[in-house]
């Protein structure tokens, strides 16, 4: 177990360390949202009321597209060059890969909320009115929601032609519940939840949370399957 | 293939007889619905779709575990022929829902979360196939296409739980013979068995036809002479 946990954080390191020190690929996925916010205020009348009440959907959208460039880079620098043969004959645990990567994709995605939440408040004209800790708490749920199926579908996508196509494919219909759940309990929390002590966000990140169960435990047991050739 | 008369073409005529007959039940024979009068008709054929999907999935999920496991062509053949009855019985049922939804609910479409969650169901799976023709190789495609249906199937309880968990939307409560006019239900039943005697023999025909375009390939083994479970057999 000691064993596995040291292969997790070994992984989980090594992307994390990537990302910092490779600053341009963090510094364009975070600009690519920004511009995705940017570009989202132009689909609706621009009386910034209609913004107002759609920036949870708008802010989760970009994050979701951002999500699907961080995922892509994850796992090409792992097919250059074989990289993952080598993770694979170190010998690295599948699972422990798993995990340090979609931890490592998590954190990414934490990391981006930092830039895109403050950008949608300001250009949306909304605020925080809920709890700000449920608010952390629904981005980093969410974020791992959209990054657990995320990495095992760019496990495979990364080696597959078109795989531009295919990773947006199989993981947009995927986490639709996850965003559902994501954009009710930030729509909440930005307006205001009227429910006593705030329970209707509470229950949408529960909900959230039970996804987050299911796909990080079902995609951490079939990752091995996916990469074992 | 060669020319030689399968068995599951017994199964297959079977089911094309008796959605004949349930057909001309629900149209022709059964006193109209209370709620929607004729127009209610088209749920004799939309219920027992909505069910062999539902099912035809649950099928692939089975076969997905158990190609995984033995990792042959056989069952990679019956797997992603149940993806494509699936896929196809989903998209049907879409259609058979707009058409029905448009005279009696005045829309083509809603956000009603069950036919919210179905069209999420019909491009989970439909993801699927586009994964498994980029798939190169045979033990990348089985392995790919048994874990993304495996992640798919996730929805599939959500499909048919959301009218307890939720707000019904157009769809009503899960029924039962007991919330059901008696004068209904052999033409209900009569659909239900029909689709999965048809979902059944195109599975067949679709995994035969899986196996003979890989043995064109490979010169691999002659197709198993039964269903699905047989064609399993077939080691790759």
């Amino acid at each position: 177990m000691t064993a596995l946990m040291a292969q997790i954080w070994g992984v989980f390191r090594k992307d994390v360390l990537l990302d910092l020190r490779s600053g341009g690929r963090l510094t364009a996925v975070a600009f690519f949202a920004g511009m995705t916010l940017l570009l989202f205020s132009f689909a609706a009348p621009p009386d910034g009321l209609s913004l107002g009440l759609n920036a949870a959907g708008y802010l989760w959208l970009a994050l979701l597209l951002a999500s699907v460039l961080a995922l892509g880079e994850s796992f090409r620098i792992e097919v250059e060059d074989e990289a993952l043969e080598g993770l694979r004959l170190l010998p690295v645990d599948p699972m422990a890969l798993y995990y340090g990567k979609a931890l490592a994709t998590t954190a990414l995605l934490v990391g981006l909320c930092v830039f895109v939440l403050p950008g949608a408040l300001v250009l949306y004209g909304v605020a925080i009115k809920g709890s700000w800790l449920k608010m952390v708490a629904t981005l980093i749920l969410g974020c791992a929601g959209l990054a657990a199926p995320g990495t095992l579908y760019s496990a495979m996508t990364s080696r597959a032609r078109g795989q531009d196509v295919l990773l947006p494919l199989l993981l947009f219909p995927l986490v639709i519940p996850v965003l559902v759940s994501s954009v009710k309990a930030t729509s909440l929390l930005l307006h205001g939840d009227i429910n006593p002590g705030g329970s209707a966000s509470s229950s949408h990140l529960a909900l959230l949370l039970c996804f987050d169960v299911v796909y990080w435990s079902v995609c951490g047991l079939l990752f091995g399957k996916v990469i074992d050739e | 293939m060669s020319g030689s008369f399968e068995k599951e073409h017994i199964v297959g005529g079977l089911g094309a007889l008796m959605l004949l007959s349930g057909c001309v039940l629900g149209l022709f024979v059964v006193p109209p619905m209370v709620n929607f009068g004729d127009l209610g008709r088209p749920l004799f054929i939309h219920v027992p779709t909505a069910w062999s999907s539902l099912l035809v999935f649950t099928v692939a999920f089975v076969l997905a575990l158990g190609a995984i496991r033995k990792r042959s062509r056989g069952w990679d053949a019956a797997l992603a022929s149940s993806v494509e009855v699936g896929v196809f019985l989903t998209a049907l049922l879409l259609f058979q829902g707009m058409f029905w939804a448009r005279p009696t609910q005045n829309f083509w479409w809603t956000w009603d979360p069950r036919l919210t969650l179905s069209a999420v169901m019909f491009v989970s799976f439909a993801g699927v196939l586009s994964l498994r023709s980029f798939a190169e190789g045979l033990h990348r495609r089985i392995m790919w296409t048994a874990v993304s249906t495996i992640i798919a199937y996730i929805n599939v309880p959500l499909v048919y739980f959301i009218v307890k968990i939720t707000d019904r939307g157009i769809h009503q409560e899960h029924s039962s013979p007991q919330t059901v006019s008696d004068v209904y239900h052999l033409a209900l039943r009569l659909n239900a068995f029909a689709m999965l005697f048809l979902a059944y023999w195109f599975i067949a025909r679709r995994a035969r036809l899986h196996l003979a375009s890989q043995d064109g390939a490979d010169a691999g083994p002659p197709v198993a002479p039964d269903g699905p479970e047989l064609i399993a057999g077939v080691e790759g």
